[in-house]
């Protein structure tokens, strides 16, 4: 019998890893279970187009079994917790799965009820958030009988899935009702807990300038504290007060619940701590996380776990051989931001390198830190790239984990 | 690369104030940074802090997020931003001499 390698979770990461292990080590005799607690794979980029009616929710999901290679084995059962002295997961219904090798590939969740008034009154009527398919389409609706007043979008905390959808969610707010013609009658603002824009100071300033430009109001340094729905008011905790008709609420994040009953697994926030390099668990070896379940300080987003895939895949490899894990993370994270207009802008960086001007992949290539239509145009072709040949764990043509230096243009800030 | 001056110590530090190197920082030079940054004198509330962030930066290498040490320091993020007015993490960071907190995108 081969080596059991267990993945909890088949989203873009766990998929693309199971698929990946399958294509290099499968002949080994290696044997992969996946698990997840519902069947249901929702293409998340598309989350963003739906408030705006540019995407159709059904559209969104198809199977999760069904992206994985035929001889993963997959199991769709509630996972109660590992048990990481026994290398064993238990799930729902009593099955039990030994390994020896575990890959957390849960996610990050929602937790909209730890701050305060959040899921309280003007939960879906006047508050909402387009992270979840659920919230995306009510907010689709409250959008499309809104005739002005106040929006504000606000990041609740750190970390973020997809740190720029909420701008984006901005950007095409801004077009949204241009296009319908009431943007005279529509304040925008957009309320964030960093000191900028964006974490890193050129993108802040581009980004930030594009906000500007759009006259979007930017209020920095803002962690919410509290959502006044009846009163249309968001209090940060240093008592600031933002006032709204329709706020649009991205909710702190956390890791999957069962992390937290494990012991010895994960944080505080249960999200699972490794190498920022290697993705090993620093108490164990034979536990590795990828994508938005790590506690990485690298973006939640499907292109990091899609390049930390290759890393991992090959750590994996060397960690059954008994060889030193030799291939490192470099942090690579590569956005396309939907700016509006049918236009888009790329952002391409990693752990040591902010995010610059310059061209991607190459010299000559998609500009960074600029839109341009063809930025957008890879941003809608990116839809099935993600469910041909990312989630089935190809090789992207051109683009590697390791981020590309050439084509980038260091500027002073 | 700027310097910072606490007591007869010169350190380095970056563009905003933020120690680079924790191992220069001593006890005695939060008060001077904490005053610097609005803070007239630090309670035992505030150590309590203080000595978390730099717990924290020795096990994971970066400063906690606001949400992480309300989680886990023993006082609330009310509390933090009584204690420290213009943003807990950040604020508590730089007097407790450890690098600007990483914002985990």
């Amino acid at each position: 019998m081969g080596k059991h390698i267990v993945i909890l979770g088949s989203g873009t990461a766990g998929t693309l890893t199971a698929n990946r292990l399958q294509r290099d080590y499968g002949e080994r005799d290696l044997r992969i279970t996946v698990v997840d607690q519902n069947d249901d794979h929702v293409y998340q980029p598309g989350l963003l187009f739906v408030p705006f009616g540019l995407a159709r929710p059904d559209h969104l999901v198809r199977s999760r079994p069904r992206q994985l290679h035929a001889s993963v084995d997959y199991k769709s059962a509630r996972i109660e917790r590992a048990d990481l002295d026994e290398r064993t997961v238990y799930l729902a219904g009593g099955i039990r799965l030994s390994y020896d090798v575990l890959v957390v590939a849960t996610g990050a969740r929602l937790l909209p009820e730890e701050t305060e008034g959040l899921t309280g009154p003007g939960w879906g009527e006047n508050v909402f958030t387009f992270y979840d398919l659920p919230g995306a389409v009510g907010l689709h609706h409250a959008l499309e009988r809104f005739d002005g007043g106040r929006v504000v979008i606000d990041v609740a905390d750190l970390p973020l899935k997809c740190p720029v959808a909420p701008l984006e969610f901005a950007f095409l707010a801004d077009w949204y009702f241009q296009r319908r013609g009431i943007r005279d009658k529509v304040r925008l603002t957009y309320a964030t807990p960093l000191d900028g824009a964006f974490t890193k100071p050129v993108a802040a300033k581009a980004l930030g300038g594009l906000l500007a430009e759009k006259d979007i109001e930017l209020v920095t340094e803002f962690t919410l504290g509290e959502v006044d729905g009846k009163g249309g008011r968001l209090v940060s905790y240093d008592d600031r007060e933002v006032p709204f008709d329709l706020a649009v609420v991205v909710p702190l994040h956390g890791g999957a619940e069962y992390v937290g009953r494990s012991e010895g697994l994960g944080d505080e926030l249960d999200f699972v701590p490794v190498d920022p390099h290697t993705l090993q668990h620093p108490d164990r070896p034979e536990v590795f996380a990828i994508g938005d379940a790590a506690g990485l300080p690298a973006s939640k987003a499907g292109s990091v776990a899609h390049f930390e895939g290759e890393v991992l895949v090959h750590n994996i490899g060397s960690f059954l051989a008994g060889r030193p894990l030799d291939a490192s993370f470099d942090g690579h994270a590569n956005c396309f931001v939907e700016t509006g207009f049918h236009k888009a802008l790329l952002i391409d960086f990693n752990y040591d390198t902010e995010p610059l001007p310059g061209h991607f992949p190459g010299p000559v290539g998609l500009p960074l830190l600029k839109e341009s239509h063809a930025a957008h145009l890879g941003k809608l072709a990116f839809e099935w790239l993600y469910w041909h040949s990312l989630l089935p764990g190809r090789e992207l043509p051109g683009i590697g984990s390791a981020m590309p230096e050439h084509g980038k243009h260091h500027v002073r800030t | 690369m700027p310097t910072a001056t606490y007591g007869d110590t010169t350190v380095p530090v970056d563009d905003e104030g933020f120690f680079t190197d924790p191992g220069r920082w001593t006890e005695p030079m939060a008060e001077q940074i904490a005053r610097e940054a609005g803070i007239e004198a630090l309670t035992d509330r505030h150590w309590t802090v203080i000595r978390f962030m730099r717990e924290q930066y020795t096990t994971k290498g970066t400063g906690p997020t606001v949400r992480v040490l309300g989680k886990t320091s023993g006082v609330t993020v009310k509390e933090l931003y009584q204690l420290f007015p213009k943003g807990p993490a950040k604020t508590a960071a730089k007097i407790a001499g450890i690098p600007k907190p990483r914002g985990c995108i």
